[in-house]
């Protein structure tokens, strides 16, 4: 069967009405997952390259804590993103740049962990009118589905 | 033909535009799932607390009514970590209203009106008996009740009642019966065991009430609109800018933790964009400070600051704007300390601004 450019069309303004459907209003996602940090980090990873992100760096938050009188010192930072995604944002949106690569931070409470991120829907009430819509909801689709992931 | 063809995807457009809201509407939402994606993270999976207070506790339950928990759920309360849930529908929070209503079933219980209370007397007596768990302004006990800033045998936080979201959800009824009862499992007692009379509890109540009157002015300062990012255009080459930064940063007796390029460990190593660098800083009683303050700060720490060449060969300098942080965790007790890491920021910025 030909394919005219109707069906594109009709493609379109589906994809336009998914896009505009409501994201969620919370600056903040935040998740548990009922087993220790080191269990919760290695399940993390496996999610995050799941979704095709790489993870670029995990950050030791807890330098001292211990020392200051705190009951836990689990706590990690964890960072990842896209090649070549990060630099085409740094060129068209430097105002979003202090919060890539995107980073969610793990720590232990208990015999279980959290996991908290800033919501990317967030982001876009950062930018001026004209906004990566797709990217936005892609990356909120993303993180929904790594931190779905690991507290199961 | 082709006229058909084009009726036909209308009219397919036009269905699904009509069938998709209908297909969301018509399945009724899914309280457990809605409690669980929503709540369990802070108020544990069966409403036993943690981070927020412990639902299921029969003493809450019976002494709060439906619309309290709804509009709790929907407003939030602003500063205390609790967000506002706007993006639920109604129907979704009733759901989730009647699963919280399920963890232990109780019957609703409230205490009649009181009789009109003096809330300067009230003012009084909640200094005395009230203030040492709810704070001298009734804005709550400290802390976000993750056990970086508190230790698990306290039950909870005590709630902030100088609160918008508090006192929009709660009745005088509420507020009374819980005065008057207490709520064991926690550290509130019941007013006779504090030593208070009928009369107190009343005058408490009204207190309580007269914080609304400052809220339109705090309502005011909260919407205004905060530049999530310090932006600023540097008069310096790239790597002039790096070397100052770092000048700029150590003058404010900082110690620069790492340096390293935006796409660090997304690239192969080699192939980094040198010219889009992040400079990591701070010190460890500053970074503890924060943590203690608002566990989830470990986002944005240690300070970072990115330095971007851009294709028009602009040097851009950029860091989160610490004033947004209130507003990013709703925590008002990050006010404070942002205030002065904002301070820190503009100054070592103002070393490259053109």
């Amino acid at each position: 069967m030909k394919t005219g450019p109707l069906p594109r069309h009709l493609l379109s303004f589906l994809l336009l009405m998914l896009i505009s459907l409501p994201l969620h209003a919370d600056h903040l996602i935040m998740v548990r997952a009922h087993k220790p940090l080191a269990a919760t980090l290695g399940q993390l990873r496996q999610a995050i390259q799941k979704q095709g992100y790489t993870v670029s760096r995990v950050d030791m938050v807890n330098i001292g804590l211990l020392g200051m009188g705190y009951t836990s010192n689990k706590y990690r930072a964890v960072f990842f993103g896209k090649a070549g995604e990060l630099d085409e944002l740094a060129q068209k949106y430097p105002r979003l740049v202090p919060y890539l690569p995107l980073r969610i931070a793990v720590f232990a409470e208990g015999d279980s962990t959290l996991l908290v991120t800033i919501n990317p829907s967030t982001y876009g009430s950062f930018l001026p009118a004209e906004k990566p819509a797709e990217l936005l909801n892609r990356w909120q689709k993303d993180i929904e589905e790594i931190l779905s992931h690991v507290s199961r | 033909m082709q006229d058909n063809r084009i009726r036909l995807h209308f009219s397919i457009a036009i269905f699904l535009l009509f069938i998709i809201p209908l297909c969301s509407v018509s399945a009724a939402p899914d309280g457990a799932r809605l409690f669980a994606m929503n709540c369990a993270a802070c108020h544990g999976d069966r409403g036993n607390g943690g981070i927020g207070i412990p639902l299921s506790l029969p003493d809450f339950l019976g002494s709060v009514t439906d619309e309290f928990l709804f509009q709790t759920i929907r407003h939030g309360r602003p500063g205390r970590i609790m967000p506002s849930f706007r993006h639920l529908s109604n129907e979704q929070i009733d759901a989730i209203v009647s699963y919280i209503r399920n963890l232990t079933p109780v019957k609703v219980n409230l205490l009649p009106e009181g009789a009109t209370g003096d809330p300067e007397k009230g003012r009084d007596v909640f200094a005395r008996k009230c203030a040492r768990c709810h704070g001298p302004l009734g804005k709550g006990g400290a802390g976000t009740g993750v056990n970086f800033t508190r230790l698990h045998n306290l039950p909870i936080v005590a709630p902030g009642l100088n609160n918008p979201g508090f006192l929009a959800a709660a009745s005088d009824r509420i507020i009374r019966t819980t005065l008057l009862r207490g709520r064991s499992k926690t550290p509130m007692l019941p007013a006779a065991k504090m030593g208070l009379t009928i009369q107190d509890v009343d005058d408490v109540v009204s207190y309580i009430r007269s914080f609304e009157k400052g809220f339109q002015q705090s309502k005011n300062s909260a919407t205004r609109s905060i530049e999530p990012t310090l932006l600023t255009s540097s008069k310096l080459p790239f790597d002039a800018t790096v070397e100052k930064i770092k000048r700029a940063i150590s003058a404010q007796r900082l110690r620069i933790i790492r340096s390293h390029s935006l796409d660090d460990g997304l690239v192969p190593q080699g192939s980094e964009n040198k010219k889009r660098q992040v400079i990591f800083f701070g010190n460890l009683h500053q970074i503890n400070t924060l943590l203690a303050i608002d566990p989830r700060m470990g986002l944005f720490l240690p300070n970072r600051i990115t330095i971007m060449e851009q294709s028009d060969g602009k040097v851009l300098v950029a860091a989160v704007n610490p004033l947004r942080f209130g507003q990013l965790f709703n925590n008002a007790n990050l006010e404070y300390t942002a205030r002065e890491l904002h301070n820190t920021y503009s100054t070592i910025l103002g070393e490259i601004t053109e």
